[in-house]
């Protein structure tokens, strides 16, 4: 039967080759019309190397007044809802990167809203490249990299300063939540672009679930409402770019008596909030009407 | 004068117009004024009158400082962004040629739109928190007089500051990086991240003279009843027209070098 299945595809035309070759095409299609994107958007903000260099070390400081407020805050008191500074640093430090890398990588979907009134998406749509490609690469602003290092500066002093004992799990799920975080927040984005489809102007929506989430999962889980938790666990999953696996690492329980393993599912809800987002996003080019003007 | 007051009203009915963005606008103040609400609760349960302020007034101060938030254009999306583009494309040009006042007529402009704002996306921040938590908002109609003043001023501060912002388009060019910096340091130094009395010692006195306080701390002190240093409501009121007139002072000082140097391409 193997064999006349397997016979049957070599001898059959070449449309099973057609229809798998594009997929996978496509893929790397827009990963390099990305890169290629993004590089020429990296050489415009090169020709002025001063210029992007103060830029890039400004937005790390100023990124760094956030922490500051907390910093202060901790001048006043020796823990927030149970926290201790270095544990705060640890969440701070996570949540910052994460959401400066899918920033960086993403960022500019939020002009989505934008693009669909002054139509400046029809342009997009005739050139062969995938659309979320282009959308997401153009004015591609390497000077995020400041909010990044700095998120990593912090990341790094908690890790430093944290009295924990470090197990090879621990060490592990470091990365592994900066990583996953970044797709979750990446696959918010995504959504959000969709999201313009249908709402047209209202960016400032996606701004709450990612800077406001991010400032959200700055600060321990403990001094938020249950039903707030419960939203950003199993709604919109924001609890697994950091909380739940920082939570892990501090050896603290979770607030909902959720099991420790849940810990290592961020990159598994990472993907499964993109398989939506995606999705969302195709419906949403698909029902693109141009405003015409 | 009429003409200013037609240009204010073409501002508020400007951003009337974008009625999703407004509504996105109020979810995303409101989903702020939760978080930072939830972070205070555990912040003044620790320290119980921290900074002068009660739970109560510091919930008020978080939920009322985000009905500012767009209003004061704290961080960003008032006129410069557009005044600066003008400037890059040579359109100032036409603001110029104009039989009004530069200054003047952005202001009106600004003015109009924040009104639009504090209406559109203030109220409802404020109701949802008043819902959700107990705010300790005056009674008397007096100090939401004075509230009501301090808050015109406060804007016309941050309007001033911004005009500088805007001008410096005629040196840079480019605004992006100076309006993300600013747009950053003024939600530090105003009081949007923490209260500035919570600011300790030395670098606490200072960061209250700074003109970003006049933006929203001392609007929000007026409102709680806290002299704040800058001694009662008169203290208050005086230290904002201080600095609005010093700011609008130095915006038209930069504005005559700035029409000095314009050079108009093209035809």
């Amino acid at each position: 039967m193997a064999d006349a299945v397997l016979g049957r595809e070599r001898e059959g035309p070449p449309a099973a080759v057609w229809e798998r070759e594009p997929r996978r095409h496509r893929a790397w299609e827009g990963l390099r019309c990305y890169g290629l994107i993004a590089a020429m958007w990296i050489r415009s903000a090169m020709t002025y190397r001063m210029s992007f260099l103060l830029a890039t070390v400004g937005h790390a400081a100023v990124t760094l007044l956030d922490f500051a407020a907390i910093y202060i805050m901790f001048t006043h008191v020796d823990a927030l809802g149970g926290f201790s500074l270095p544990e705060i640093a640890l969440l701070y430090g996570s949540s910052s990167t994460s959401l400066g890398l899918a920033n960086l990588l993403l960022g500019n979907t939020d002009r989505m809203g934008t693009r669909i009134r002054d139509g400046s998406l029809d342009g997009m749509l005739v050139r062969p490249v995938p659309v979320l490609a282009q959308v997401a690469a153009d004015r591609f602003a390497l000077r995020r990299l400041g909010r990044i290092a700095q998120g990593c500066g912090v990341l790094v002093w908690a890790v430093a300063a944290l009295d924990v004992d470090w197990t090879a799990g621990k060490v592990l799920l470091v990365p592994v939540m900066v990583l996953a975080g970044t797709a979750i927040f990446a696959a918010v984005m995504v959504a959000g672009a969709a999201f313009q489809f249908a709402a047209g102007d209202a960016a400032e929506v996606v701004n709450s679930f990612t800077y406001g989430g991010c400032t959200m999962l700055e600060y321990p889980p403990t001094v938020f409402a249950k039903e707030l938790l419960r939203g950003v666990t199993f709604v919109v999953p924001l609890a697994f770019v950091n909380w739940l696996p920082a939570l892990y690492v501090l050896g603290r329980p979770d607030p909902l008596g959720l099991p420790g393993w849940v810990a290592f599912l961020s990159p598994l809800v990472a993907f499964a909030v993109f398989v939506p987002a995606s999705l969302a996003w195709r419906a949403g080019l698909r029902s693109y009407r141009s405003t015409g003007s | 004068m009429r003409l200013y007051g037609a240009v204010a009203v073409g501002g508020f009915r400007r951003y009337a117009t974008y009625g999703t963005a407004t509504a996105a606008g109020v979810f995303t103040n409101t989903v702020f004024g939760f978080i930072l609400a939830y972070t205070y609760v555990a912040l003044w349960d620790e320290r119980p009158g921290l900074g002068g302020y009660s739970q109560g007034q510091a919930l008020a101060f978080i939920w009322v400082s985000q009905s500012l938030l767009a209003a004061a254009a704290l961080m960003g999306g008032g006129f410069q962004e557009e005044f600066q583009e003008r400037v890059r494309t040579g359109d100032i040009a036409v603001d110029l040629y104009r039989p009004a006042d530069l200054q003047l007529w952005w202001l009106a402009a600004d003015m109009g739109r924040a009104a639009f704002q504090l209406l559109g996306r203030g109220l409802v921040p404020v109701l949802a928190g008043a819902l959700a938590f107990p705010l300790a908002l005056p009674a008397d109609p007096v100090r939401w007089l004075l509230f009501v003043v301090a808050v015109v001023l406060g804007l016309v501060v941050s309007f001033a500051v911004r005009f500088l912002l805007g001008l410096a388009a005629f040196w840079l060019l480019d605004g992006t990086g100076i309006n993300m910096m600013a747009g950053l340091v003024s939600v530090f130094f105003s009081g949007m991240l923490l209260p500035l009395t919570v600011f300790p010692g030395g670098f606490g006195d200072v960061v209250r003279m700074l003109p970003w306080a006049a933006m929203l701390q001392v609007p929000m002190d007026v409102l709680l009843g806290e002299g704040a240093g800058a001694g009662g409501a008169g203290g208050a009121l005086a230290f904002q027209a201080g600095w609005a007139l010093v700011l609008l002072g130095a915006g038209r000082l930069m504005q005559a070098a700035a029409t000095r140097k314009v050079v108009v391409q093209g035809g």
